[in-house]
């Protein structure tokens, strides 16, 4: 199990955490065809770091971009975000 | 290929066992193959023995990043069914079906495959009403389904928990009974070694580090050891999907995540077939050698970490518990986690991309093993062909494009909430 750095509320288990999608997956409500589908239905799936977002559904339930490497689960980067902050 | 037979163990027990030989070849890789399959686990194998046997193909390799059978093949709980609602899906898995009813004949090798019955539980009547539209879909295409009582379930499974108190309480069943399990690195080697015997080079501890372009078309794959020009290649890595595709510069609908799976110390038989709740997310079946192996969810986050999460570990095993209490007592004695390709409709993807002379086959989810054979008979024939077989042409990469998608559990395209 990891332990994520809530930026509201310190460092909690993740079995308070709930994964959402990606960054790269989040569409904007007025792309086009083409782009409503490369992010809807297709991610980059590195072996590697990726921005994924987090909500923190049994705690704050506030929303976050954590920044984890897929295969050491270490996470460089905790950030909060609002709608207003999502690509 | 000595073919195995209980002649030729007898003549070994004569002279000593010294007439076994190794059961395939470790060859250096050739300058050019016609086709390359990356992924030596069960269904790059399959689809190697099946593109020699069925199409009369010779100059293949199979390329494998460790040895082969090392990734999902000898990370699962070998469960083998054909009992989806879907067409698309049940056809092909029923395909799949009845060739592993004749596999170790096929391939001379002992793949023991054990047609013990798969169950699916009903906790409820809505549960059970699932189930029975379930198997009416299988019924109208010829494939074995029945509906069963919850004394059936019972007279079947003495050990479930049947008490009108139970956590999950057991409305009834669906049954197929020729489903069961397989022995999961015997399928692996069978394949290796009947692809093999056709002069197929499986060629290990050789990862694909990048694809040799010609414009838009595949020409070759660079490795660990060296260039090697190809025909067609063909991805079969599933797990690492998004990892290999990306090296061609391709984005998929796929997700990588973790599923987890457990065995016990090994005890006398008490699980008499494949005990699955969908409602629960929950597999329970006995292996050979006595173990109680569990199954559970995927940890609905992505990962490629081959390891578990004692969450997600006790998350199943307390299902399990809660479905046979007499399992309570067991010592747990294994954990393994393999890397799934999480898809967006929950279906595979066989077929071509958008890459000349580079096809797919992944986004297996949780249920690859069982589709081991037909995987790799209908991968042969899309690589062998350059176009799809019947049976893999609705698993097309195109199918999110337009809408077309095979989705059995309705979720829509997130594939962590599968």
């Amino acid at each position: 199990m990891m332990l994520i750095h809530c930026p509201h509320c310190g460092p909690r288990a993740q079995s308070e955490f709930v994964y959402e999608r990606t960054v790269d997956s989040v569409a904007p409500t007025d792309a086009t065809t083409d782009q409503a589908m490369q992010t809807l239905f297709t991610r980059n799936n590195p072996r590697g770091v990726d921005d994924e977002i987090w909500r923190h559904s049994f705690g704050c339930r506030a929303w976050m971009v954590i920044t984890r490497h897929r295969v050491t689960n270490e996470i460089s980067h905790v950030r909060a975000v609002g709608p207003e902050t999502l690509p | 290929m000595n073919r195995y037979s209980a002649f030729g163990l007898l003549r070994g027990a004569l002279n000593g066992q010294k007439h076994w030989q190794p059961a395939w070849r470790d060859p250096e890789p050739k300058a050019h193959y016609d086709i390359i399959i990356i992924g030596g686990g069960g269904h790059g194998l399959a689809t190697a023995y099946y593109l020699a046997k069925v199409h009369g193909l010779r100059n293949i390799a199979v390329l494998e990043k460790g040895w082969i059978g090392g990734g999902n093949t000898g990370r699962n709980t070998t469960i083998v069914r054909s009992n989806y609602r879907l067409k698309p899906l049940h056809d092909f898995f029923e395909f799949g079906l009845k060739l592993w009813h004749h596999l170790s004949d096929e391939l001379n090798y002992n793949v023991m495959f054990s047609p013990r019955g798969a169950m699916f539980l009903g906790h409820s009547d809505a549960d059970m009403v699932k189930l029975a539209e379930r198997g009416d879909a299988m019924r109208c295409d010829g494939i074995d389904a029945d509906l069963m009582t919850r004394d059936e379930v019972a007279k079947l499974e003495p050990l479930l928990d049947m008490s009108r108190s139970a956590r999950f309480p057991i409305e009834g069943g669906l049954i197929q009974r020729r489903g069961g399990t397989a022995r999961h690195d015997a399928v692996a080697w069978g394949y290796a070694r009947g692809a093999d015997s056709f002069g197929v080079d499986i060629i290990q501890k050789c990862e694909v580090t990048g694809f040799v372009r010609n414009g838009n078309a595949v020409v070759g794959v660079e490795t660990t050891r060296g260039r090697i020009g190809a025909g067609r290649v063909g991805i079969c890595v599933a797990g690492h999907s998004g990892h290999v595709a990306g090296l061609a510069g391709l984005k998929l609908p796929i997700e990588s995540q973790t599923l987890q799976a457990m065995v016990t110390e090994g005890v006398k038989p008490m699980i008499n077939s494949v005990i699955m709740s969908q409602s629960l997310h929950c597999y329970i079946s006995q292996s050979d050698k006595g173990g109680i192996v569990f199954g559970g969810d995927p940890d609905n986050w992505p990962s490629y970490a081959q390891r578990g999460h004692p969450m997600v570990m006790e998350g199943a095993i307390a299902q399990g518990l809660a479905l046979v209490p007499s399992l309570s007592r067991l010592r747990m004695v294994r954990t393994w986690s393999g890397v799934t390709d999480m898809s967006f409709d929950g279906s595979p993807i066989i077929g071509e991309t958008p890459v000349r002379n580079l096809y797919l086959n992944g986004g297996w989810c949780y249920g690859g093993f069982k589709a081991t054979p037909a995987s790799g008979w209908t991968y042969a024939h899309t690589l062998a062909t350059g176009s799809p077989h019947p049976l893999n042409a609705p698993f097309s990469l195109e199918r999110f494009m337009t809408g077309a998608t095979i989705d059995e559990t309705g979720t829509g395209p997130m594939p962590s909430s599968r």
